[in-house]
């Protein structure tokens, strides 16, 4: 019963959403028509039932409801109850109807709130968020549906895949789609705006709060994937270029670039058909993003719920979606009038150039994610790796820091570089003492140390623009940039030092025995085999102690799953302030000695507090944002109400 | 009249400087695949076409029944990979082992020949779930992606 609720919401969904792309469509013509005022509401109740229905998804797999095939597929009676809900969008059907829940929501919140821009124009990226999610519900109801029941209950589920039972990777996919999602919202506020020609300052504000959410959880969601990557699967390293993780990554680039032109065309009214561009391209890339993951068109490593079918049918949408707008695009774009003009001097200089720049990067990591499918289309297999994405990239990725260190202390519209080469200086003699140091210190390789050089430049220059400020009195989006900046710098930092600094050793040791790597000694005590809820598992107990000081009890472990029969690399990490220590055991040789894989990385912990810092710094930006708009606003209606009594009177 | 001819100009520069930009990226890259993609060969392409020893490749097949065998030090394993042909390729690999290598499965493997001809492993791609099929073994492999329905079939 509670299945066919869930898949009739769906049903009753998806044709609201019929309505919201015809009522918004027509009502190009005559916006007070009665369809017109239909919109709004089609909007926040197609929302309300999406949720209504993945709700009941969620609690099918909480009460593990074996007559419905996605459970018994996904699920198991024995599982940790957080990982049963997770189950729920642990798998393609599942993550679709998140993907798909999220959306409505979103769209029925703009419908609820968003008052700021003209009616017609709301109403066409409406519209435009119907045609979208139309697309999604037919993908969801034909050939995904979540809620399909088996011929005859299962008596046992079979359990969700191991390496997803991790707390991390439960919440890891929906903070993406979340990011994705808010892309698919600036991508209807583009079409909306090139459809009645009205992108403006207004247009942008709009627009803006909705790309900072996106971005945020965008970023959060790929620090704690790679976080994921670091410690789960066992390998010590924190990215790959793998598809999946390139197909997180392009969207965030794009997002990057669109939230700094955004910016300049909110408070400077320049960039507008490129403002625009960035919004079709940003939702392109999760879109294609998707249709990489879940196609498996793509060798990868991360590829789960993969089916080539599901993949053509993605690839039908994003063709739809992306051909459509670009089409749009080109037919209005000229008719979208130029911007306010400035000088290459400027903050809109900088900006346009951090752009490009990571058009650039967005550009090498498309090709090198689809290089391989177009060799193959001519017989010839390759993969493209780190050889090709680290020295390529970073060619575009420096400049474009340095741009970042100075970029925002110049001023709007015009100004010289001569006003801020005091800053400049600053900068440059924190990279130039940090170089030397570096090369003074040991031979690191060309890329961590130009890194670590670069970090400490930047992150000095991101305070620069609180110079000669009141702090308390700075506006909440100014620190937000800062935070955001800084956390690049601090990122890079442990990125850098990582690669520069770490240290590997791989040893057979008997038990009883020790091994050292970095300052670390480390002492296998014990081997014994322990048990879990669904696992079992060989344990080695490791005391490690760090320059001869009290030793830290480390449990690597090998993990056996039984449903599904499955074996797990469990890392175990030693956190200090200055780095982490990796452990992992591996199989035991002949003659009774272990395998232990140790790594000792400087900093690696760096990598991952930028990311949280560049998502608070975000947050912070949206914060201030939005309490600007409420304010606003409110001045607004007081004036009006002022006009109105004035003219009582 | 010359500061909206100035700026202009300067919008200009902006926009030539992106194109040299996107374009030498476009350059850069294609240049780069070229050189640093590596490519995959199976057994028997290696013993039909040999890569240079020292040339990144990908290795891609299924591991012999019986071949696996550690070092002296604990940590070196040499195991062969073969496929559907008789072509061999011993591989030595130092590390630990990925989940799910099994003799019998198939592998992929990042890395270069020796002079000796011998395949010295950097890294060995591991599966996520006994599903999972490197896209290169697919032809060679006799998993199913239907796995799970039947697992389900014999459940229920």
């Amino acid at each position: 019963m509670i299945a066919e609720l869930g898949l009739a919401a769906l049903w009753l969904a998806a044709a609201l959403c019929a309505l919201q792309l015809l009522g918004g469509a027509l009502a190009q013509r005559d916006e007070n028509s009665d369809l017109a005022r239909l919109v709004r509401p089609a909007a926040i109740i197609q929302g309300l039932l999406a949720g209504f229905a993945f709700l009941m998804l969620l609690w099918l797999f909480y009460v593990t409801d074996l007559s419905v095939k996605l459970v018994a597929t996904n699920s198991h009676s024995a599982k940790p109850l957080v990982f049963k809900l997770a189950g729920a969008w642990g798998n393609h059907e599942g993550s679709m109807l998140l993907w798909i829940t999220v959306m409505a929501l979103a769209g029925g919140l703009i419908a609820l709130v968003e008052r700021r821009l003209p009616e017609k124009t709301m109403l066409a990226t409406l519209s435009a968020q119907a045609f979208v999610g139309l697309g999604f519900y037919a993908f969801l109801l034909l050939s995904s549906n979540p809620f399909e029941r088996l011929p005859q209950p299962a008596l046992e589920g079979i359990g969700l895949n191991p390496l997803l039972q991790d707390i991390g990777l439960a919440f890891h996919p929906p903070t993406l789609y979340f990011g994705y999602v808010g892309l698919s919202v600036a991508f209807s506020f583009a079409v909306g705006a090139l459809l009645t020609r009205q992108v403006n300052p207004n247009f942008a504000r709009a627009m803006r709060p909705w790309v900072l959410g996106a971005w945020i959880f965008l970023t959060l969601g790929i620090t704690a994937g790679s976080y994921w990557a670091y410690y789960e699967l066992g390998w010590g390293g924190w990215w790959f270029w793998d598809p999946v993780e390139n197909a997180s990554l392009m969207p965030w680039l794009a997002a990057t670039a669109l939230l700094h032109s955004v910016g300049v065309l909110a408070a400077r009214d320049a960039l507008r058909t490129w403002t625009i561009m960035l919004g079709v391209i940003a939702f392109s890339m999760s879109m294609l993003g998707t249709f990489l993951v879940r196609s498996g068109i793509l060798t990868s490593v991360h590829a789960f719920a993969v089916d080539p079918e599901r993949g053509s049918f993605i690839l039908v949408l994003l063709l739809l979606y992306i051909g459509g707008s670009l089409l749009l695009f080109a037919l209005r774009a000229g008719t979208v009038s130029e911007g306010e003009r400035f000088s290459v001097t400027s903050r809109e200089g900088a900006l346009v150039f951090n752009n490009v720049m990571l058009s650039a990067l967005l550009g090498i990591v498309l090709l090198g994610t689809l290089y391989p499918l177009l060799t193959e289309a001519f017989d010839v297999r390759v993969s493209v790796g780190p050889p090709y994405f680290n020295p390529v990239g970073a060619i575009f990725t420096i400049p474009m820091l340095l741009i970042m260190a100075v970029g925002p202390l110049l001023r709007w519209r015009g100004d010289s570089f001569a006003r801020i080469k005091n800053s400049v200086a600053i900068v440059a003699a924190i990279m130039l003492a940090v170089l030397a140091l570096v090369l003074i210190l040991g031979s690191y390789g060309l890329l961590p140390v130009l890194g670590l050089a670069v970090a400490a430049g930047l992150a000095v220059g991101s305070f620069l623009p609180l110079r000669g400020r009141n702090l308390l009195r700075a506006p909440l989006s100014l620190w937000g940039m800062v935070i955001a900046h800084f956390g690049i710098a601090v990122a890079l930092f442990g990125m850098a030092s990582e690669t520069a600094f770490s240290e590997e050793k791989l040893a057979a040791v008997p038990v009883g025995e020790s091994a050292e790597v970095g300052p670390w000694d480390i002492t296998l005590e014990q081997v014994a085999p322990v048990a879990g809820p669904n696992w079992t598992a060989i344990q080695g107990r490791l005391a490690a102690s760090y320059d001869g000081g009290d030793p830290v009890l480390l449990t690597p472990e090998s993990r056996n799953f039984w449903a599904p029969t499955q074996e797990t690399t469990e890392s175990t990490l030693a956190t200090r302030w200055n780095g982490q220590l990796y452990a992992v055991i591996g199989n035991q040789a002949a003659d009774g000695r272990w395998q232990l894989r140790l790594w000792w990385k400087p900093f690696v912990t760096f990598i991952w507090y930028g990311g949280i810092l560049i998502a608070l710094g975000g947050l912070l930006a949206l914060i201030g944002r939005l309490r600007t708009d409420l304010k606003r606003r409110y001045v607004k209606s007081r004036q009006a109400d002022r006009a109105k009594e004035a003219a009582a009177l | 009249m010359s500061a909206v001819l100035k700026a202009k100009h300067q919008r200009l520069v902006l926009i030539i400087i992106a194109l040299i930009a996107i374009i030498g990226a476009g350059l850069l890259a294609s240049y780069a695949l070229r050189n640093e993609a590596s490519l995959f060969y199976t057994p028997d392409q290696i013993a039909a076409d040999p890569p240079a020893a020292g040339q990144a490749i990908r290795l891609g097949g299924m591991v012999q029944e019986g071949s696996l065998s550690t070092m002296e030090d604990g940590i070196t394993v040499a195991f062969i990979v073969t496929d559907k042909e008789s072509s061999t390729v011993t591989v030595r690999y130092t590390g630990i082992l990925p989940d799910l290598f099994v003799e019998g499965s198939g592998v992929v493997a990042d890395g270069r020949l020796d002079a000796n001809g011998t395949f010295i492993a950097d890294e060995l791609l591991a599966k996520h779930d006994e599903n999972y099929v490197p896209r290169e073994l697919q032809d060679m492999d006799q998993h199913s992606p239907d796995k799970t329905l039947e697992t389900l079939e014999s459940v229920t």
